[in-house]
């Protein structure tokens, strides 16, 4: 809470501080296209051809398969597991990154400059992460792309049933409460490495000590206000 | 000229600096030796307002640094220049972009303006044109420590800190560092404080040398009056080496 409220206080000059998120917002988001892609469009298929090899019962409609596909890409999968993934991605950059900034002094530099290190280095990536949603609706589209494809490819169902299911009983609610927990998700991002690389102490051994302290906590933090959400948000 | 009175500072049970006051003057290199341990570094940085002092005043040419509001406090750290051991340099930036940081962040000079100011300040260190558009790990240890000088310089600072400027460098380079810290000390008529293992800089350019033990001062002058110090703290620190101790022999028969 003491380092949120001092990312706030004395803010660097605007036109430094604009192209400074420019910069975070390249790094950090756009940076994180491709991982995310990748890993979204994948697990969409699993989940597709997984679902269908359990429908046995003839009796159930092959449109499930789209179904449960979108369900678990929209409201766990596309949140939930890409923010662990980019808890390690993400994550350990900015830990590492302060930290080296620590080890080398620059961060007392700045100090001694009159400049207040935490707003200018920690409040561009909180308002770059604002632009997290963006990251989980790619993940959505390809999670359910990846399902998609999985089944067409497999033949495990057909491309009219899958659409089918996919439109079936949609409740938009469940898109909203997915974009609520990334916001959380993304405020998680930005602030648990940043707090672990910007109070570390020692050389560069502890820088790659405090990236994976910064990863565990992300993690666990991310897994434990996700529990926390649904509850409230579902519950 | 900085003036400190009766400076305290301890971290937990552990007593760094006991009750230490000097002065250090404008236009003159003032030195801080002493052993690993005796409280050099927690000095510079109380001096910085890195570490808040326990008690005590730190005076920046009559301005009582403690009983500054925020704003009177960043006014003198605007005037603060520091050249870290390390450099401290931004990896991120080049060469230019690091002496011409601090401009942008507290001058509404245009972006010529900006570039003029640096490459004026990198020329008055020695740094040759093709180095300004490289990034700190592409030049050489030596480079660095002048780009960090310079970078302390470029604001016009009234009081220049240094930590070990010319540790991890050869002799030849360690000099020329000395002695372009002592030309701009004289030349932009700064207070400028050196935290220093280095006898070659003792004795080249210390116009006024702290010297603490365990936290205390326990001796300050000239680098013309450690030679005739009968200290015993001072001269087993000073004169450990065989060599000083020759150099010393002959300055005293000369």
């Amino acid at each position: 809470m003491i380092m949120l409220k001092e990312v706030f206080k004395k803010p660097t000059k605007k036109s430094i501080m604009k192209s400074l998120i420019y910069k975070e917002i390249d790094e950090l988001i756009f940076g994180s296209l491709g991982i995310v892609i990748f890993i979204s469009f994948f697990i969409g298929g699993v989940v597709a051809i997984q679902t269908a090899l359990n429908l046995e019962n003839p009796l159930i409609p092959k449109s499930l398969i789209g179904f449960a596909t979108r369900q678990s890409v929209i409201l766990e999968f596309a949140p939930t597991l890409t923010s662990i993934v980019l808890a390690g991605k993400i994550g350990s950059f900015i830990t590492s990154s302060i930290g080296t900034m620590r080890v080398t002094e620059q961060i007392d530099a700045l100090e001694v400059m009159g400049v207040n290190p935490l707003n200018y280095l920690v409040y561009p990536k909180i308002i770059a992460l604002l632009m997290y949603p963006f990251i989980i609706a790619i993940a959505m589209y390809m999670g359910v792309l990846g399902g998609y494809s999985a089944i067409n490819i497999a033949e495990l169902s057909t491309s009219t049933d899958f659409i089918e299911g996919i439109r079936l009983d949609f409740d938009p609610y469940h898109v909203t409460y997915a974009f609520i927990k990334t916001i959380v998700f993304a405020f998680l991002l930005a602030t648990i490495p940043s707090y672990h690389g910007y109070y570390m102490k020692g050389g560069a051994l502890d820088v790659g000590k405090a990236s994976t302290t910064a990863f565990v906590w992300t993690t666990i933090v991310i897994i434990v206000m996700n529990y926390v959400l649904t509850q409230l948000i579902l519950g | 000229m900085i003036k400190i009175e009766n400076i305290q500072k301890s971290f937990g049970d552990n007593h760094v600096l006991k009750g230490i006051s000097t002065q250090f003057e404008k236009g003159k290199t003032n030195l801080i030796i002493g052993q690993s341990g005796s409280g050099k570094t927690v000095l510079m940085k109380c001096l910085l307002g890195l570490y808040e002092i326990d008690e005590g005043h730190i005076f920046f040419d009559q301005k009582d640094y403690q009983n500054l509001d925020a704003d009177g406090k960043m006014d003198i750290r605007r005037e603060l220049g520091m050249v870290f051991q390390g450099s401290a340099l931004f990896d991120s930036m080049t060469v230019i972009e690091n002496v011409s940081f601090p401009l942008k962040m507290f001058t509404d000079q245009s972006e010529s303006e900006m570039q003029d100011r640096a490459a004026a300040v990198l020329k008055r260190v020695n740094l040759k044109q093709e180095a300004f558009k490289r990034f700190p790990d592409e030049i050489s240890g030596g480079m660095q420590k002048r780009v960090a000088i310079a970078r302390a310089i470029v604001m016009n600072p009234n009081y220049l800190f240094c930590d070990e400027p010319n540790s991890g460098l050869d002799p030849k380079s360690a000099m020329i560092i000395d002695n372009l810290i002592q030309e701009i000390t004289q030349e932009y008529n700064i207070t400028t404080v050196i935290n220093t293992h280095d006898m070659n800089s003792v004795m080249e350019i210390g116009d006024k040398i702290l010297f603490l033990k365990d936290g205390y001062k326990e001796w300050e002058g000239s680098n013309k009056e450690i030679f005739k110090t009968d200290n015993e703290a001072v001269s087993s620190f000073v004169y450990s080496s065989d060599l000083f101790k020759k150099v010393r022999e002959v300055y005293l028969k000369s």
